[in-house]
């Protein structure tokens, strides 16, 4: 895919300047509110890159890191050497997560609007990298997602009502309300806890991977973080821990374009984040985001690589952050208000919607009829939900309570704390 | 009983639980082949094979960040940061991550981690290599925060820290590693012959959370921990007061009953520890002797710190306390 070398294109004072003019070259975003959205058409084509074994040496797939994996084609049909080739029911199973991934994200933003919720965060057009990438594991392999995949949890056995318990922080909230929303913990999904801090959880992948290997488990380790992110030192020690131990990890930075207002130019100056694999000798492999089957099957190779020791992968989910960064950001103020319609990805559901009616094992009154079942599910499960305590009213936990956890065991000052807490109540 | 020094006491720790838990690894800087630049882990790579002892990357942040992973995943991780001066770059994930992976997943993830890491002065070691960065952790709500200072103890305690499933920030003072430096920088004392220096080779455990009196005394308590213990116990004997001293070994949690015993019988206390005065560990130790202690005080508490300075280098022993700044301090205390 062509990319932004022009966007980033700067002049510069001419020689004959001197020093005396400012020459610093700060990177903008390719458009901003009220110009024209720019972006480079995807030029590459599902049969345009070859599928090597998943054990080929890197430098085979140095066209991967500055193309685009790609499986889908305008059309909805599925082509090219990365067909992952899997069962209907298998992608049936993706929509639905997707669907319900995403009226569940409009369920939540309601409910932060009504002030019923502190915060939320949408994964709105990038469902398809939790949820393909999560199908194409097993469910043994641990996962240390960002706050942007909650199709994960759908996938690894919580529901929507243990997620919709977690955003409000309720009583039946496994995380004992002590996060803000989407931060989820999983353990009986092999869900490690998600945090705030951007990025932390890439090097802990990588030595959770490193474990497995340590005790010769067939485990494969997952992690995502952003664009942005990928900015962060800890990106950094992750890639090269990861090309020093070799662990069966896999490494994904889903680019969705920004970062609450900066735009990728400003998380590196390269064209392909997936291309970083290259000089860390593992490979790197871009992929088209908002294709199911692209991810899956990209996830899919890079998890067979790393289950017979050939070790970690990169892969950049090229995708589109729909919605704002979260309930405290307004994109409107940083990108065009109608950036969304010149995206070229497409959108990640319609364009599995399409494939499957392609396949004629889906009709668009089957797909409105899901729709129509998921809200109702998800206005039942708000209902429930709410019944074990609201954001504003409780039942919370009891106060005592948030001297837990600290430690295995309350140690003397943290109980004399707890009874001053308690007096305070009295 | 041999005599160990605190490397070999290290090393004995080390080996003893290598040996008795298969999740035991080592890995950092140096740690492996080389068996670490104190010597530390010498010998234990060979013994117990490449991937329960290796080497890191040079890269503190990443061997703090995999350790967790590590820690996450089922294993009981014991990194090494080679000198504690350069534990920032991993700050973020000791304090963010590592201190709050119990709380934020509701007891779902543990990651049980013993971060060894050499600290303190006294070896000519200036800005990079001297310094005692305990009271950034003792800050952080989730670590345990260790510093012996005897071979005795410093195994005990080691073997005490891995088996915990909480995380522990374990400072290990560096210019005791081969003796008891009692602040004259000219002796090279060493550990044969002196308390704490005979060391069972088998397994035992040093509790955490336990102080040490040192040396009973009426009239004053002196609180240390570290390398100061060693100089706070030659001031006082060249004092000639009758002081107790408490080696505190364990600062988070804080053995309060042990110290606060001390001091209400003595009714007077100074607190002596190497890092700068501002808001170090000693100024939490004071608040506490006088929120317990108050009415039993006889005299201001004192304390006897680093200055509030970079750690110099020709000037170490300016910046160090040493028994004379001691020494002056128990003199005012004991004023009447």
């Amino acid at each position: 895919m062509a990319d932004s070398q022009a966007e980033l294109s700067q002049t510069r004072p001419s020689e004959n300047d001197g020093l005396q003019e400012p020459c610093l070259r700060v990177p903008d975003a390719p458009h901003r509110p009220g110009e024209e959205p720019r972006f480079s058409r995807f030029v590459q084509q599902p049969a345009d890159l070859p599928c090597p074994d998943p054990l080929a040496d890197f430098s085979e797939l140095r066209d991967h890191a500055h193309g685009l994996v790609r499986v889908l084609d305008d059309d909805g049909v599925a082509c090219g050497a990365w067909n992952p080739e899997v069962s209907t029911d298998l992608l049936l199973e993706g929509l639905k997560i997707m669907v319900q991934t995403r009226h569940f994200d409009s369920r939540m933003l309601t409910m932060q609007r009504q002030g019923r919720l502190s915060f939320y965060l949408e994964s709105k057009m990038e469902e398809a990298v939790a949820a393909a990438a999560g199908l194409a594991l097993e469910s043994g392999d641990l996962l240390f997602p960002s706050y942007r995949q909650q199709g994960l949890m759908l996938i690894r056995g919580a529901t929507l009502l243990d997620m919709a318990c977690q955003c409000i922080g309720n009583t039946r909230d496994n995380g004992k309300g002590r996060q803000m929303p989407v931060h989820y913990t999983w353990k009986k999904g092999n869900i490690v806890s998600i945090s705030s801090p951007v990025g932390t959880q890439f090097p802990q992948a990588v030595g959770a991977a490193m474990a497995a290997d340590y005790f010769g488990r067939p485990q494969v380790v997952a992690t995502w973080l952003g664009d942005g992110t990928a900015a962060q030192g800890d990106f950094h020690y992750a890639i090269n821990f990861a090309s020093v131990y070799r662990p069966p990890v896999i490494l994904n930075v889903v680019n969705n374009q920004w970062a609450i207002s900066t735009h990728r130019n400003l998380a590196t100056g390269g064209r392909s984040f997936a291309a970083r694999a290259d000089s860390y000798g593992f490979p790197g492999l871009r992929v088209d985001g908002n294709d199911f089957l692209a991810v899956y099957s990209a996830t899919a190779w890079a998890a067979e690589r790393a289950r017979r020791h050939g070790g970690p992968t990169l892969l950049e989910m090229y995708t589109y952050r729909g919605s704002a960064h979260s309930t405290n950001d307004d994109p409107s103020r940083y990108r065009p208000a109608d950036e969304g319609r010149f995206w070229p990805g497409g959108d990640p559901v319609e364009r599995l919607k399409q494939h499957l009616i392609h396949l004629e094992a889906w009709t668009e009154e089957q797909h409105e009829l899901l729709n129509e079942e998921v809200a109702r599910e998800i206005n039942a499960v708000v209902k429930e939900a709410e019944t074990y305590g609201t954001l504003n009213e409780g039942p919370y936990d009891p106060p005592e309570t948030v001297f837990d956890d600290v430690y295995e065991e309350l140690p003397w000052h943290l109980k004399q704390q707890r009874d001053e807490l308690l007096e305070e109540g009295e | 009983m041999p005599t160990m020094n605190m490397i070999q006491a290290i090393n004995s720790a080390l080996d003893i639980m290598l040996d008795r838990d298969p999740t035991v690894c080592i890995f950092g800087e140096d740690v492996g082949y080389f068996g670490g630049v104190f010597r530390a882990t010498v010998g234990l790579q060979e013994r117990y094979g490449k991937h329960r002892v290796f080497d890191s990357p040079l890269a503190e942040g990443g061997i703090i960040s995999t350790a967790i992973g590590m820690g996450v995943n089922g294993l009981r991780p014991v990194p090494e940061i080679q000198f504690s001066d350069y534990i920032f770059p991993g700050f973020d994930q000791i304090t963010n991550e590592l201190a709050k992976m119990r709380y934020r997943s509701a007891g779902e993830w543990t990651a049980p981690l013993t971060i060894r890491t050499p600290c303190g002065g006294g070896i000519r070691g200036a800005l990079y290599h001297s310094q005692s960065p305990e009271a950034y952790f003792t800050h952080t709500a989730g670590l345990k925060v260790v510093m012996p200072s005897n071979p005795h103890d410093i195994k005990g305690l080691l073997i005490s820290s891995i088996e915990c499933n909480d995380p522990v920030l374990f400072f290990e003072p560096k210019r005791l590693y081969r003796g008891p430096f009692d602040g004259d920088p000219h002796k090279v004392p060493t550990w044969a012959n002196q308390p704490g220096g005979d060391v069972p080779e088998e397994y035992y455990k040093t509790p955490l959370g336990k102080a040490a009196t040192v040396r009973e005394g009426t009239d004053c308590t002196v609180i240390a921990w570290g390398a100061m213990v060693h100089v706070a116990r030659k001031a006082i004997e060249q004092a000639e007061i009758n002081v107790e001293l408490i080696d505190l070994r364990t600062l988070v949690p804080m053995d309060i009953e042990t110290v606060a015993a001390s001091v209400k019988k003595t009714g007077r206390c100074v607190i002596v520890h190497e890092a700068p005065r501002t808001t170090g560990f000693g100024a939490e130790v004071l608040s506490l002797v006088q929120e317990n202690c108050f009415w039993h005080l006889e005299a201001p508490i004192i304390r006897v710190t680093g200055w509030d300075t970079p750690f110099p280098h020709t000037l170490e022993w300016s910046y160090m306390p040493g028994r004379k700044r001691i020494i002056n301090a128990l003199k005012k205390v004991m004023e009447p």
